[in-house]
């Protein structure tokens, strides 16, 4: 089997330093909706120049390079074992590299590992055998911030008159936006899901954020419901780093799932505007690097 | 845009107000999470016995954070290896975390400045009043542009707490940041909240 702890390590330098163009592109035309001179202004700005800045030197965009959460999908006949390990070497190298902040700290002792790696469950891997004879891995980096405004909503939730339906739903995650301020580096990008029990809720709210910008779910109802959200949030005025502003979400991503007759989650994962993700692809001898689950 | 020398005296730091942009200069120290409960529970409220170097980096910390500021940052720092320390990405981490212990450390060391982002709570804003002292607010995330203000790393105490968590003491340049909070009660955070807070009440009524 192939190493590809150095294609891997490209990928961890590209996801850290390089924004995707699609996000960028989002933020470079939210700065005409904020006034001359406003502090949201301001914000946008300078991290447009933090963008161009970091792609310059390989720096990385920013210093919380979050967790690192990987998508393997490969086909039949590849070693997961080997991958992991390709995957961890790969990350430590980054992280002696200054591409990656060392980022595992063990919440027992509260040590940091100073590697990236901790136990198995730092970084995280997912792993699935698909169809074909590619060979992909998607990377994500989710900043603490933002992380740490993510919310989960068991519905009813009578405090905000929020029933077990869609219109259930747009309350409780407007809620969510609200809740966030700036404290998530604003503007933000949303992550929904619905159904589900507590642990996929929160990783399927991740996993839409794979897909690029502006692609709208399939389901009609579903596609509605993100244009709203992204338009009411923005109404709410919090604005760039909560400074006060029109551009508080760039963009809303949702996805249902089943659910136990009894219960109704609905998952909020809040990305920031340092909205990092790749996607590597394998064919044969070929690697090639993507910046959306589909390009 | 006003340029901010650091030590800050009661005067400069009440002339600040919020809205200000402002580009700070001189040494600071970098404290987050760690830092703060560290300095609380040896120093301030004395629930644990001070241990290893905590004294001396106690009296290291005194003259420097008098008039002083306090950075939120858990920096990305080359050079580890050889001591030949260098920022290389250095935005602000979210400062709200903070919010049991800010007001006591700025009253026990007599800090005039936090720099972070996100803003932070009344007991914080109390305590600019007190001190005086304002808060600073960097732009998240942007931490390469940032890093670029930071002209040198002068030492690094505690780094045992992990190279985010340690107490790194910087000289910066034209540091940029905007007054959120300032020394007359006023804070821009309240105002975003209270402001969003009513439109999502008429938003949930739709």
């Amino acid at each position: 089997m192939r190493d590809l702890t150095p294609e891997i390590l490209e990928l961890i330098r590209r996801t850290s330093s390089d924004l995707p163009k699609d996000v960028e592109e989002r933020l470079k035309a939210s700065i005409e909706k904020e006034a001359p001179g406003s502090a949201a202004r301001g914000a946008l700005e300078t991290i447009l120049k933090n963008i161009d800045l970091s792609r310059k030197n390989s720096s990385p965009i920013c210093q919380d390079t979050g967790t690192p959460i990987f998508y393997v999908k490969h086909p039949e006949g590849w070693s997961t074992r080997k991958l992991k390990e390709q995957i961890r070497t790969a990350l430590a190298e980054a992280t002696k590299k200054s591409y990656m902040r060392p980022n595992a700290v063990d919440a027992v002792y509260d040590k940091n590992s100073g590697n990236n790696l901790g136990g198995d469950d730092f970084p995280s891997i997912h792993f699935e055998e698909v169809d074909g004879d590619e060979l992909t891995i998607e990377l994500m980096l989710k900043g603490g911030g933002c992380e740490n405004v993510g919310a989960q909503y068991s519905l009813p939730d009578n405090r905000l008159g929020a029933g077990r339906d869609l219109a259930g739903v747009r309350k409780v995650v407007l809620d969510a936006v609200h809740k966030a301020q700036g404290q998530g580096c604003a503007p933000g990008i949303l992550g929904v899901s619905i159904g589900g029990d507590r642990g996929t809720g929160y990783v399927k709210s991740k996993e839409v954020l794979f897909d690029k910008l502006g692609v709208r779910n399939p389901d009609p109802k579903l596609a509605a419901l993100e244009e709203r959200l992204t338009g009411e949030a923005n109404q709410l005025g919090i604005g760039p780093m909560g400074f006060g502003g029109q551009t508080t979400v760039i963009d809303t991503k949702v996805t249902g799932m089943h659910r136990l007759p009894a219960s109704y989650f609905v998952t909020v994962s809040y990305m920031c505007w340092a909205y990092r993700r790749r996607k590597m692809t394998v064919r044969g001898d070929q690697v090639s690097y993507d910046e959306t689950r589909r390009p | 845009m006003k340029s901010v020398q650091i030590p800050i005296s009661d005067e400069a730091i009440r002339e600040l107000k919020v809205g200000d942009p402002v580009l700070l200069n001189g040494v600071m120290i970098t404290g987050r999470d760690t830092v703060h409960k560290w300095l609380i529970d040896t120093f301030i409220k004395k629930t644990r016995p001070p241990q290893g170097d905590d004294l001396e980096v106690y009296a290291a910390l005194k003259p420097i954070l008098s008039g002083g500021v306090i950075y939120h940052c858990g920096p990305v720092v080359s050079g580890l290896d050889t001591k030949q320390y260098k920022f290389v990405a250095a935005g602000p981490t979210t400062s709200i975390r903070e919010e049991p212990y800010q007001a006591d450390v700025m009253k026990h060391f007599n800090v005039k400045g936090v720099i972070g982002k996100g803003g932070m709570g009344a007991k914080t804003l109390k305590g600019c009043q007190e001190v005086p002292g304002v808060y600073f607010h960097a732009i998240g995330g942007a931490a390469t542009f940032i890093a670029q203000s930071v002209e040198k790393v002068l030492g690094v105490y505690k780094l045992d707490f992990g190279v985010p968590e340690a107490i790194w003491v910087i000289q910066v340049r034209d540091f940029p940041a905007v007054v959120t909070m300032d020394a007359h009660g006023q804070s821009l955070h309240a105002v975003v909240e209270q402001d969003s807070g009513k439109i999502l009440e008429e938003l949930l009524q739709k």
